[in-house]
């Protein structure tokens, strides 16, 4: 595992570019890619940042997986049901504010 | 012994030189316990790894070569690096650090084989270990049928660890695999040295761009990819659709629960009175009998004739965990559970509390989160448990009437309805004070996988079934008996004196805390009989109806219901009937669970809260509807 690899949780080009969206604002049937993911949600954190980022990253919310909004729950449309590469994976959208997304189109 | 500094050719010395001791890691839904169960069959142990509360599942199996081989299941993990108790032990396993625990010579890395992706981070993990490990790319079958292709030589190659492809569900590549892990065995050395720590995010990112580099180059993505379950989820992950459906489906259980079980339930019921029948007519009379029949005969039956409803309980979760769906339903439940203040997955084991909170406590081990963890199990007891029914039809019975409201509904069914919305009620209030209140802040992220959908299989479901049965009957079995035994020596001592009148419940320990607690129940309606019969009501909420029998000193032996309903209507007003079923809404009258909770969190602090808690929120609903009841006239 070389070190040339990483991508520095810093590093975000894309940042303010076009299309770029909190993951937490998405609405069904969005698609994208995982352009950034932080640990910092903008809620109030439960566990510290880095763990959050940890966990979602295991998760397989990396940079670059391709990403789309399948359900949502009823209640203020959380939580929501996300297909990350090809895995299934339910969070919340307060954590889901920590993933920044370019979405397709629109 | 901590194999993990030394040389690259150490030994892992085992004990039996031909007994091997393997385990099995991988991510949830890897169909890891399928594989577990087939390659150990019923030779099973499941007990506790010592000093915590995850369960440890050991099984032993002779390889085609003769040699015994014990495989250990270890917990279900995305990464080595431990977020929950259960875990933490896989890791400490894999490590080879596990208090009281020998290191295993070799590791099965189970996965799904349609579902590599995420293990293959984990099997880099493994790598760095440095202990020896097999990949079982398991569920080959679906991988076949989604003509998914992997090229195997490759795949091993890369990861450094031979492959075998099984199909657990029908013993297909377990020879194989037994004849790998043997071979990692006989060569009796750590691969490399552990090289393993904490990932930090940028390795974690660096291990999921070498994994993805191994899949593109290893997998071909399947030619017929599995649809179903994206549309299965289209309805029922359905905003409205999707809750009206798990609504049906809990209801189906509850249907189940209280219908199925009643014939197995009044069979062991009747089985265990003619025992104790039987005892006393062939001991001589004397306390010993005593000992026998009312102690040990009637404890092990009040734990028992709950048996069938927990098996089927225990049924339905199983068929809904093995299909994918309890994933679902924790999706679905997460908002609603969360305005409480509860984690997503508290709902299963507040489900379970509905037939008896002890396998509810038991299996509130899945939530990670310690805080999320004590709060499902301090409000557990408030669901309405299969105990309470016995007291509330008794009460129901003899004090509401049998009219029917709004032309349609039976006024009885509705007085019990609103006992067991009070419990949840209460239930989601006290989880939220708990949350607002004590432990503000802190909510634990909700992420979990959504498995792909599969047919449950019966074998599978059976052997898992009769897993937790055997846990549940161990567990509770040796909680509940010597708080039975000890409520008998309560009720039982001192014998009443010479030429004694009265019930001889009366003159015991158990009589006289009741009449010296009478007093204080004054205010909430309880006559001193009530008052007593709740004190070995603490064995068992149902064991009240008994005792309220007894000193009432009605049916003697076979303590008629019917006679004892028409009694208590002449005896307590409707205020102080109603008092005491809002009493045992809420009242911590079961020893039993507060046992389960203190061995739960291993400490008498949490058992002691909630015993506190209960009695507390027991008063002051027994005193307003008292109070409210008598305004009314009803005194």
């Amino acid at each position: 595992m070389s070190e040339a690899f990483v991508l520095s949780p810093e590093f975000n080009p894309a940042a303010t570019a076009p299309g770029v969206r909190s993951l937490a604002s998405a609405d069904r049937g969005e698609r994208g890619v995982i352009v950034k993911v932080t640990g910092h949600s903008g809620a109030a954190e439960a566990v510290i940042a880095e763990e959050l980022e940890r966990r979602l990253l295991e998760m397989g919310f990396v940079e670059g997986a391709s990403i789309e909004v399948l359900h949502e729950g009823l209640f203020g449309r959380d939580p929501i049901a996300v297909r990350v590469d090809d895995t299934r994976v339910a969070l919340r959208r307060r954590e889901a504010g920590a993933i920044s997304v370019k979405f397709d189109g629109r | 012994m901590t194999p993990d500094s030394g040389a690259a050719a150490r030994p892992v010395v085992s004990p039996l030189a031909d007994t091997a001791r393997i385990a099995l890691v991988g991510n949830p839904n890897s169909g890891k316990t399928a594989l577990f169960n087939a390659l150990t069959g019923s030779r099973q142990k499941v007990a506790n790894y010592a000093g915590v509360t995850v369960e440890r599942k050991e099984g032993v199996l002779t390889a085609p070569s003769g040699r015994q081989i014990r495989v250990l299941d270890l917990p279900g993990t995305y990464s080595l690096r431990a977020r929950s108790p259960d875990e933490a032990v896989t890791r400490d396993a894999v490590l080879g650090k596990l208090a009281g625990e020998d290191a295993p010579q070799a590791l099965v890395c189970v996965a799904d084989a349609t579902n590599l992706r995420l293990v293959l981070r984990l099997a880099l993990e493994l790598k760095q270990v440095g202990r020896p490990f097999v990949l079982a790319l398991n569920m080959f079958d679906i991988a076949q049928r989604q003509g998914l292709r992997i090229d195997v030589e490759r795949l091993s190659t890369e990861i450094g660890a031979p492959i075998v492809t099984t199909v657990a569900t029908r013993k297909r590549g377990l020879p194989e695999l037994l004849d790998k892990v043997e071979a990692l065995v006989d060569r009796q050395t750590l691969t490399a040295d552990n090289a393993w720590h904490e990932p930090s995010p940028a390795e974690i990112r660096a291990a999921h761009a070498e994994a993805q580099r191994i899949f593109k180059a290893c997998v071909k993505p399947p030619e017929r990819p599995d649809t179903v379950t994206g549309k299965i989820d289209g309805v029922l992950l359905h905003p409205v659709a999707g809750l009206m459906i798990l609504l049906g489906l809990l209801f189906v259980m509850f249907q189940a629960v209280f219908t199925w079980a009643t014939p197995a339930m009044d069979g062991i019921d009747a089985g265990f009175a003619a025992l104790i029948e039987l005892t006393n007519a062939h001991l001589p009379k004397g306390l010993l009998t005593s000992f026998i029949a009312d102690g040990l005969i009637a404890g092990v039956g009040s734990v028992l004739v709950f048996l069938p409803q927990i098996l089927i309980l225990f049924f339905f979760i199983l068929l809904l965990e093995d299909s994918g769906y309890m994933a679902r339903a924790a999706f679905l439940m997460d908002r609603i559970m969360g305005g409480a203040g509860l984690h997503g997955r508290a709902f299963i084991p507040l489900l379970s509390s509905f037939a008896c909170a002890i396998p509810g406590i038991m299996s509130t081990r899945v939530i990670d989160n310690r805080q999320d963890r004590l709060t499902t199990i301090l409000v557990a007891p408030l669901m309405t448990c299969s105990a309470r029914i016995p007291v509330y039809t008794l009460i129901i019975g003899a004090f509401i009437p049998q009219q029917t409201v709004w032309g349609v509904l039976s006024l009885q069914g509705l007085v019990m309805f609103g006992l067991y919305a009070s419990g949840i009620v209460s239930a989601l209030l006290v989880s939220f004070v708990i949350r607002r209140i004590f432990w503000r802040g802190a909510v634990e992220p909700f992420m979990m996988e959504l498995p792909t959908y599969r047919w449950p299989e019966p074998r599978n479901v059976l052997m898992n079934l009769w897993t937790r049965a055997r846990i549940f009957m161990s567990r509770a079995g040796r909680i509940i008996l010597p708080l039975m035994v000890l409520v008998w020596v309560l009720s039982t001592f001192p014998y009443p004196p010479e030429g004694a009148t009265g019930p001889a419940i009366d003159y015991s320990i158990a009589g006289r805390i009741g009449q010296f607690l009478a007093p204080l129940m004054a205010p909430i309606g309880f006559n001193w009989q009530m008052t007593v019969a709740l004190i070995p009501g603490m064995a068992a909420r149902e064991v009240a109806v008994a005792v309220l029998g007894t000193v009432y000193a009605v049916g003697g032996e076979d303590g008629e219901t019917g006679a004892l309903s028409t009694l208590l209507k002449n005896q307590w007003s409707l205020a102080s009937a109603l008092s005491f079923l809002a009493w045992y809404v809420f009242a911590p009258q079961c020893l039993p669970t507060l046992g389960v909770v203190k061995r739960e969190t291993n400490s008498w602090v949490w058992p002691t809260i909630m015993f506190v808690y209960m009695v507390s929120l027991a008063y002051i609903a027994a005193f307003i509807t008292y109070h409210v009841a008598v305004a009314l006239g009803a005194g």
